[in-house]
């Protein structure tokens, strides 16, 4: 065996994931599946958000908070949930059903590099997405600094694990891309429903805010928010957020297949 | 240095329910010859090929590619094993150029891409997006990447199918250079011409069998009825005046044609026949009977199939 394995040659896999992270990043760009929702939509309703004077006063009905204070956050895990649900597993049900991923797997790169440069890739657009837009609201606008920077880090952090782990569960149990995407859009809308992207959360019935304090990114505009505004978040929708993750995963795990 | 055969496959067996898909199929390649898998659809040629990269796992018997297992050493084998698959897809809004550049990093020492896509004529095709290519123009790719790797072996997969006639000579005077520079190549083909063209050997397959392995000329010999003779007698004469030579085996007409087949040297035995009786044969023609012969010999079936390469 020892003689035969010197006939082998020594990989280079580390500048090989790199290669196919680059190139995974720039077919992401070019069909820009989870990054309209989740980069260009955001930022622009940020923007238009803010350039109305209106949503700059503080409102009873929101407890003495402005519109903008409210929606931040919700832009914010909007952002995360795009690329998480549509953005992160879409790619990888087309990869599986057009064979894509087992053609690799005849080549030393292991199928599961692609898996973790989508994740990678996703990741970087997600925190250079969050970071653009919570520039934009405190330099541009009216956004005060976060009360608990610490708080708002974790917030964020769980609600990436929670909507990343979701879309990982799709990737492995939707057969076809249209499934994926499919799916992706039913988690998708119902969610950002719950998180108040259609009306503020201050506004709905007592009862859909409680369903929505259990929804993953209900949960995380609930930490966001409070994160931004009041201090280190309860710990409540933490815990809400660490489930999903810790659940989603793991179903992930169980069901994802290569073929 | 592994001195032993690059490919050894024992006794595989693969079935799925009732279907046996791979019925005991054994073999051996040795390094630097260019092997051909040759069989009708549905004969075993792909899932030998996919239990041989590690695709597929046998239900039993062995195979070892260069010593290695090709299911527990799957990550080296894949370093200096380049496979070309039927049914491969690649993301259609990648660019050729970006999927080389992808699958050449895969590789230490990777063939040259420029020389690579000359040859394989996809040098003006480099920024163009995969899923606007041909038919023809992605088998051209999917074999690029089988060999962007200068893999030591290649397994290649109905390589040919869906090219032009012009294109499939090009790819085997590739395929004939790659081997030149010391690689073993595994080629599963219904193409005879292919076969007869490239191959050292020959594994003809059916059910999942191997019925037949020898060289092209060799399966020919075996097939018996190694040449045919055609041509117009400038007379009538009778049968017998053929049958009776040894070298004839039958005698058939067609209208004004005659063809005789046989063996050894035929052409001069009835030549000299016809002569003895005054006659001569106008417009002669002889045939060396084809590894379509050897199959139809062996399995009483034809060797065709969806994709045959029609024989001109």
């Amino acid at each position: 065996m020892s003689t035969r394995s010197s006939l082998l040659p020594a990989g280079t896999p580390r500048e090989a994931f790199r290669e196919m992270v680059r190139y995974e990043t720039r077919l992401a760009l070019r069909i820009p599946r989870g990054l309209f929702a989740g980069v260009f939509v955001p930022t622009m309703l940020l923007v238009l958000f803010g350039s109305i004077p209106s949503t700059n006063r503080p409102m009873k009905v929101l407890g003495g908070l402005t519109y903008f204070d409210v929606y931040v956050p919700v832009f914010l895990a909007l952002v995360i949930a795009a690329i998480g649900l549509i953005g992160l597993p879409v790619p990888l049900a087309s990869y599986r059903e057009h064979g894509i991923l087992r053609r690799l797997s005849t080549t030393p790169a292991p199928p599961a590099w692609v898996l973790a440069a989508q994740l990678i890739l996703n990741l970087r657009f997600v925190a250079m997405e969050l970071v653009l837009l919570l520039v934009v609201a405190t330099a541009g606008f009216s956004l005060a600094a976060p009360k608990s920077p610490g708080g708002l880090a974790l917030a964020l952090a769980l609600a990436i694990a929670a909507l990343f782990s979701i879309g990982l569960w799709i990737s492995a149990i939707a057969r076809t891309e249209r499934t994926a995407g499919g799916l992706a859009v039913a988690c998708f809308f119902p969610m950002m429903y719950f998180a108040g992207l259609f009306y503020p959360r201050a506004e709905m019935a007592k009862a859909l805010v409680d369903i929505g304090n259990f929804t993953p990114i209900g949960a995380a505009v609930q930490a966001i928010q409070s994160a931004l505004l009041d201090g280190f978040p309860p710990i409540e929708p933490l815990l809400v957020l660490s489930a999903y993750a810790l659940i989603f995963a793991a179903l992930a795990v169980r069901f994802f297949r290569w073929e | 240095m592994n001195t032993g055969p690059a490919i050894e496959v024992t006794h595989l067996r693969k079935s799925y329910g009732t279907t046996v898909a791979v019925d005991d199929v054994s073999f051996e390649v040795a390094p630097g010859e260019i092997f051909g898998l040759l069989g009708p659809n549905g004969a075993g040629k792909t899932n030998t090929i996919e239990c041989a990269v590690g695709l597929r796992s046998p239900d039993s018997g062995t195979v070892r590619v260069l010593g290695l297992d090709p299911l527990a050493d799957r990550e080296r084998l894949h370093q200096i094993v380049g496979v070309q698959l039927q049914a491969s897809a690649l993301p259609g809004v990648a660019k050729v150029g970006e999927i080389l550049g992808l699958y050449r990093s895969f590789y230490p020492q990777p063939a040259d891409v420029g020389v690579l896509v000359r040859v394989l004529g996809l040098a003006g095709k480099l920024n163009n997006y995969y899923r606007s290519l041909s038919g023809g123009q992605k088998q051209r790719l999917s074999i690029a990447l089988a060999l962007i790797g200068r893999p030591k072996i290649a397994m290649l997969d109905e390589m040919t199918t869906g090219l032009d006639p012009q294109a499939r000579r090009d790819t085997w005077d590739l395929i004939e250079g790659v081997r030149d520079r010391g690689a073993t190549i595994v080629l599963v083909t219904h193409s005879m011409e292919e076969a007869e063209r490239l191959c050292d050997r020959v594994a003809l397959l059916d059910r999942g069998r191997i019925v037949a392995m020898d060289s092209p000329a060799g399966l020919a010999q075996q097939a018996g009825g190694s040449q045919r003779v055609r041509f117009v007698p400038s007379g009538s004469f009778d049968d017998q005046l053929l049958t009776r030579l040894p070298e004839v085996r039958g005698v058939e007409r067609h209208g004004r044609h005659v063809t005789v087949s046989g063996s050894g040297d035929l052409v001069s035995a009835v030549i000299l026949a016809l002569a003895s009786a005054g006659l001569t044969a106008g417009g002669l023609q002889v045939e060396s009977a084809t590894l379509e012969d050897a199959f139809m010999r062996l399995t009483g079936r034809h060797l065709d199939g969806e994709g045959m390469v029609p024989r001109s």
